[in-house]
């Protein structure tokens, strides 16, 4: 039982982390058609800047109490930097040419972003593990948790139940979902589409950046960190149906407890446990879990 | 003629018939990881290492006997090129490097090295692979042009265990992680043959095996620690070690296992006393606080030291080590510009000592070197990490004998023949 157990909640924490990439992705593509490449850098500026903010603040002698705001802070702090720079000063103008274009866009931003953060931080890992070990520990059964995964599972469920509450209960978040099913007709009833694609793309940021964030006190920061992470993310967000919130919640949470499954009782496997989820949800449903079905336009 | 004129043909004949003066340079193509995940713990520190040597021996500040200036009075002129991006990528970069450079030091991923020797071999260019594991090279081919100056992965998994059942003979139960490509299935692979060879019965729990890079390992810790297993070993390396370390401390992985972690060396500058007491490391060679105590061991560490502000890790040592059996091979070569067939002539079997002990080339035709080994447990002191209860084992012991795969050598009980 306590075995179960220990699957459950491993699987759980995984799905956390994975939803917490995931949601930005598919959030940018319901709404912009975009397959940000880039999100894999936005998490891991997001790790370095996190590693960065709070290494300064635990060095300075400051609590490590404060440093999870940090952590919050740090992504908030990516989200405005590099969201609308990058939204108006190059996406803008690829807007209505064909998704290729725009995913080989966002792929060369990826690459770009790649060498940025080799310039800033160099090729040294950063590591700010305090904010990990400082909550503690609890126990299912034999086994010690750290207090800090119960944080991730919190962060990633406030991040989907708040994301759900503000695209269905505001305005906003509803002037978004008529943008997400018609741009040209949302456009000619005077929502300014610019607006929502700017505020959706910086928001979409942000969420990477938070992903990378509260990874940052868990992992050694290093190159290449984004790389593994945006292969993940599509994965997740493909099995949930691309643009799908509550699809990329279903995914994540599919993907974490299988793997730790497979890690559990068939070690062998458990590099093709994602995909095989992912081959299996697309023979039943092509286009994902919960993909809205597109209206083709004649 | 003018005084003046007279003055300076005078001068410039004079500097023209000083020793040297007219070298030509060597040029040595140095291929390491410059960007991506291996550049930090790996592809830097040799780099560093490779400038370090090629700055001091061309000023002649090396201690004897490598006290000639470059190689035989010819400055030595680095050309450096990054390894990322795998070894189709490595090939194209090496057929380019190859019409530049007068020989090349380089590769740390055993693919790329793999992926390099035959052409090589091919374009008949002097390489000499520094850091690279896999016992593959000499053992699965035969090469005139190829060089590996580090010791291969075998005597780090021998040694490793060796070790580990002479501090824990009554040890009962085995489990491993690690990363699943070429290094780490080969390097859990000969540990569980050693450990099954010197303790036969043993039982392994179970063997997980991570992505390259994954960084997470909630999952896998959670079955480490329910496996029942007495002993956790891993080769992982870099961020992945990193993480290892950072996931498992507080989950108590490393006080209820003993803790082997095989190249766990270039972590220790990193994560110092984050590493819990307890633990086993290993660094692939008599390398950073493994070395031997000697006059050049403590030269170099410090030098390195002194322009890095930071301890030289296994792969700057074995950078180092690279540049030195090419400096000893092509001074015994003879002349001021020896041939590459004199100066292969001359490397083949060569001894020479590097700055973590000596270096035999007696495995792979002469090809191959073997060294010493060196594993240890880490200890806090004083607020700081320290390697103690340091255990050696003569290179015979740990490599397989001239012409036996890695593997069989392992399965057979390790006889000499």
């Amino acid at each position: 039982m306590n075995q179960l157990l220990s699957v459950a909640f491993d699987g759980v924490v995984y799905s956390s982390w994975l939803f917490l990439m995931a949601a930005g992705l598919t959030l940018i593509y319901g709404v912009m058609r975009i397959l940000n490449i880039a999100h894999g850098s936005f998490y891991a500026i997001g790790a370095y800047a996190s590693a960065t903010l709070v290494g300064a603040w635990l060095a300075a002698g400051y609590s490590v109490a404060a440093s999870y705001l940090l952590l919050a802070l740090s992504a908030v702090l990516v989200g405005v930097l590099l969201g609308p720079p990058l939204e108006r000063g190059l996406l803008k103008r690829m807007y209505g040419k064909d998704e290729v274009i725009l995913l080989l866009v966002t792929y060369a931003v990826f690459l770009i972003l790649e060498d940025v953060i080799k310039l800033i931080w160099g090729v040294e890992s950063k590591m700010v593990p305090e904010p990990y070990a400082a909550l503690g520990n609890f126990q299912i059964g034999e086994l010690i948790y750290p207090v800090y995964n119960l944080l991730l599972i919190a962060a990633a469920i406030v991040t989907g139940l708040g994301l759900a509450w503000a695209l269905h209960r505001t305005r906003q978040g509803k002037l978004l979902l008529a943008v997400i099913h018609d741009r040209e007709i949302s456009a000619a009833m005077g929502i300014d589409v610019g607006r929502v694609y700017l505020a959706t793309f910086t928001i979409g940021t942000a969420l990477a950046a938070l992903g990378g964030a509260l990874t940052a006190p868990m992992v050694a920061v290093s190159p290449g960190l984004g790389v593994e992470v945006i292969v993940l993310s599509f994965a997740v967000v493909v099995i949930g149906g691309l643009g799908s919130l509550g699809g990329a919640a279903l995914g994540a949470l599919l993907v974490g407890v299988v793997r730790a499954a497979a890690v559990r009782y068939w070690p062998e496997v458990e590099l093709f446990t994602i995909y095989a989820v992912m081959a299996l949800v697309l023979i039943v449903r092509p286009r994902g879990l919960f993909a809205a079905p597109e209206a083709r336009k004649i | 003629m003018r005084p003046w004129l007279r003055s300076t043909l005078i001068a410039l004949a004079a500097l023209l018939m000083l020793p040297g003066a007219l070298a030509q340079p060597v040029r040595v193509g140095i291929v390491t990881f410059l960007s991506g995940p291996a550049a930090g713990p790996f592809g830097v520190p040799a780099r560093n290492a490779a400038e370090l040597m090629a700055e001091v021996l061309n000023a002649g500040s090396v201690q004897a006997p490598y006290a000639t200036k470059g190689f035989a009075g010819n400055p030595i002129e680095l050309v450096i090129i990054d390894e990322a991006g795998g070894t189709q990528k490595q090939v194209a970069e090496f057929r380019n490097l190859a019409p530049r450079v007068d020989m090349v030091i380089g590769y740390i991923s055993s693919g790329d090295c793999l992926g390099i020797a035959p052409v090589a071999e091919e374009l008949k260019k002097l390489t000499v692979l520094f850091d690279c594991g896999t016992p593959r090279i000499f053992e699965d081919a035969s090469y005139k042009y190829v060089f590996r100056t580090g010791p291969h992965a075998t005597l780090d998994s021998v040694s490793t265990a060796l070790y580990l059942l002479e501090k824990h003979p009554k040890v009962q139960s085995i489990a491993g992680i690690n990363q699943n490509y070429a290094w780490g299935q080969d390097s859990w692979a000969d540990f569980e043959a050693a450990v099954k060879a010197m303790k036969p019965g043993i039982e392994v729990k179970t063997s997980q095996m991570t992505k390259l890079y994954s960084g997470q390992f909630g999952a896998e810790i959670s079955t480490l620690m329910s496996s029942g297993a007495e002993v956790i070993h891993s080769s992982f390396w870099g961020g992945d070690l990193e993480g290892l370390v950072l996931q498992g401390a507080p989950r108590g992985l490393f006080q209820k296992h003993i803790v082997v972690l095989a190249a766990g060396e270039p972590a220790i500058n990193r994560l110092g006393t984050k590493i819990p007491e307890g633990t086993i490391i290993g660094a692939r060679g008599p390398f950073g606080p493994f070395a031997p105590d000697t006059p050049f061991a403590r030269w170099f560490k410090n030098a390195y030291q002194e322009r890095y502000q930071v301890a030289p890790n296994y792969a700057s040592y074995k950078m180092a080590q690279a540049i030195l059996g090419l400096k000893a091979a092509y001074e015994k070569a003879g002349g001021a510009r020896p041939t590459q067939e004199q100066i292969i002539a001359a490397f083949e079997g060569l001894t020479f000592e590097g700055p973590g002990g000596p270096v035999r080339m007696t495995l792979g035709k002469g090809h191959q070197a073997v060294m010493d080994a060196a594993v240890g447990t880490a200890k806090h002191v004083g607020g700081e990490l320290q390697i103690v209860d340091i255990k050696r084992y003569p290179a015979d012991k740990v490599n397989p004998p001239e012409a036996v795969k890695s593997e069989a050598w392992i399965k057979s009980g390790f006889k000499s023949r």
